[in-house]
């Protein structure tokens, strides 16, 4: 690594430890941003290294949540008690109960997802282009019904989370760090996997998939692989996302297809899908923006966000990497690899 | 000595059609053998069959003994049986030499092989087989920005990386030119020479395949027309019919 590189790594790291002290008020928005990041990353396993457009890797975020949610309270309570309406505040935790109880459901999230990724990936990623992206399509709508009917969590009328202990200020900074391990975890690991054969594989498989296969390539098993691999971060942004947002709603939070499920793309392709930093990028820009709107065009937000769908799509369809490599090639060159 | 592939009485039919009745070739190790015939007559076809693309419907075919006529793609590659394809296949937003990397053997090593990195005489290897088809300077450059031409060469080196027993080349020199023609029958010999790679070559172009191979089979309405040495092959009035039409 060059000099420079270094450079920038190390204002990155400062700015991202600094962040949350410099602007207290925006510190759940900050640690919103993380969990944006890492959805935008993981997407980008499939959809932009391997070429598989995925519309269902929400249902690996909702996955997380409840699961770390049931191992939360079950640990210590009756689950369906809990969440029984009739019976609820009642319960509480100790703080020593409830950084125990996290402490498990961030380890079962990611295993629960995992899971789920391998025996849905072993069952679907025979499918491939558009007929992969449908089936996925499906699979996170049908996550969200099925919480909905899943009394034991809730239903419909949803999950309260245990309340965090301490105060209000430290809450936010206490989830800001965990959402930013995650993040730096999620992009480490990607980073570390995409300069590996694992890397040369997917994107292999992205440019075609028979040849990839006549050369005698593991191609199922990367894929599924590739799949448990995103679900795995999926499942513990759910986790972390659930626990700051305090209340788990099957369709709207959860398994929210139509936020969370569709932004996750939109910030991949914004970014430039297929590169490491294009997600990163990505998310940042189009957090702030919907921010933006949200503070600035209330009313007219969704409009907004609408619109600038459509202009990400229609202009940028390589994103601000992609378009960023192709106009100044030699800053943004592409890693030759190979050459270590 | 047994032969290194030995397809007999293959058939394939899709619906009604019979691409291949009963075919009957086989290629002994260390062997240039051509496969010739007019469009349609089912070259392609029996290539599939032969790499696992499809499954035949009748006959049997062994590689080096074993019967691979039941096994995946993936497997019967692994085996050291390469293909390449008519419309050249190459990784087309993937450098030249992540392409030959990607070709490497080392992706049939199971889950510890995935999550290394290329090994240093792996990338070596990637960068000889550049130079073999005179690619070596477009290493960097990604492979879809290549000429046609260039992406033939590139989908031959790649196949070499993967060392193979048995190549299968699919008209290798359809749609180059004639000095690239030249470049790549010559990499073609030295394959076969030096790296000792089997081949297996389809091929249009009559002064190549008379040139290159020892043996030729020709297939003309899916079935095995004649068999022989370019001479006899040149010399069979039914080859010429099956080429321009009998009477």
């Amino acid at each position: 690594m060059s000099a420079r590189r270094w450079a920038l790594h190390g204002a990155l790291a400062l700015l991202t430890a600094a962040a949350p002290f410099l602007l207290p008020a925006l510190a759940v928005q900050l640690a919103m941003l993380w969990i944006m990041v890492t959805l935008a990353l993981t997407w980008d396993t499939l959809g932009g290294q391997m070429g598989y457009n995925s519309f269902g890797n929400i249902l690996f975020f909702g996955i997380g949540m409840y699961a770390s949610a049931i191992v939360q309270v079950g640990l210590f309570h009756d689950v369906a008690a809990y969440t029984d309406p009739a019976g609820s505040g009642s319960l509480t935790f100790t703080p020593r109960e409830y950084y125990l109880g996290l402490a498990a459901g961030l380890l079962a999230a990611p295993i629960a997802a995992t899971l789920a990724a391998l025996a849905f990936g072993a069952l679907i990623l025979g499918l491939r282009g558009p007929y992969f992206a449908i089936a996925t399509l499906g699979l996170g709508i049908a996550g969200g019904e099925f919480a909905a009917a899943w009394g034991y969590v809730g239903g419909a009328s949803g999950f309260l989370m245990p309340v965090f202990p301490g105060e209000f200020g430290r809450r936010a900074l206490f989830f800001y760090a965990l959402a930013a391990s995650l993040g730096i975890a999620t992009f480490a690991a990607l980073r570390w996997l995409y300069g590996r054969r694992f890397g040369l594989a997917l994107n292999a498989i992205r440019d075609d998939e028979d040849k990839a296969e006549a050369l005698g390539l593991p191609t199922v098993r990367v894929k599924i692989a590739a799949w448990a691999v995103s679900a795995f971060f999926l499942g513990l942004a759910g986790a972390i996302f659930g626990n700051l947002n305090g209340l788990i709603e099957p369709r709207e939070v959860a398994f929210s297809g139509a936020t969370f499920g569709v932004w996750m793309v939109l910030m991949a392709i914004l970014g430039g899908k297929g590169t490491m930093w294009g997600p990163v990028v990505g998310a940042v820009v189009f957090h702030v923006t919907k921010e933006l709107f949200w503070t600035y065009l209330l009313g007219w937000q969704r409009v907004a966000l609408g619109v600038l769908i459509v202009v990400i799509v229609l202009f940028f369809p390589l994103g601000i990497l992609g378009h960023a490599r192709r106009r100044w090639p030699e800053t943004f060159r592409a890693r030759v690899e190979g050459a270590a | 000595m047994s032969a290194l592939l030995e397809v007999r009485g293959a058939s394939k039919r899709f619906g009604g059609v019979v691409a291949n009745e009963k075919i009957s070739i086989s290629v002994r190790a260390g062997e240039i053998v051509g496969l010739i015939g007019p469009n349609g007559s089912g070259k392609t076809t029996l290539f599939n069959s032969i790499a696992g693309t499809h499954q035949i419907d009748g006959g049997a075919i062994a590689f080096d003994g074993a019967e691979i006529s039941r096994l995946r793609t993936v497997d019967i590659a692994r085996l050291g049986l390469i293909r390449t394809y008519q419309t050249t296949r190459v990784f087309k937003q993937m450098t030249c030499v992540a392409n030959l990397l990607a070709a490497a053997p080392a992706f049939g090593g199971g889950t510890p092989a995935l999550l290394a990195r290329p090994e240093r005489a792996e990338r070596a290897r990637a960068d000889e087989f550049l130079f073999f088809v005179g690619l070596a300077d477009k290493r960097g450059m990604v492979a879809g920005e290549l000429s046609f031409g260039q992406q033939k060469l590139l989908e031959f080196a790649m196949a070499l990386m993967r060392r193979p027993r048995l190549l299968l080349l699919d008209e290798p020199t359809a749609g180059i030119n004639p000095t690239l023609i030249n470049a790549l029958m010559d990499r073609m010999r030295r394959a076969n020479a030096e790296l000792g790679v089997t081949l297996l070559v389809i091929e249009h172009n009559m002064a190549v395949i008379m040139n290159l191979a020892r043996r030729i089979y020709c297939l003309a309405h899916g079935e095995l027309l004649a068999e022989g040495t370019p001479e006899d092959i040149r010399a069979d009035p039914r080859v010429l019919d099956a080429y321009l039409g009998a009477r």
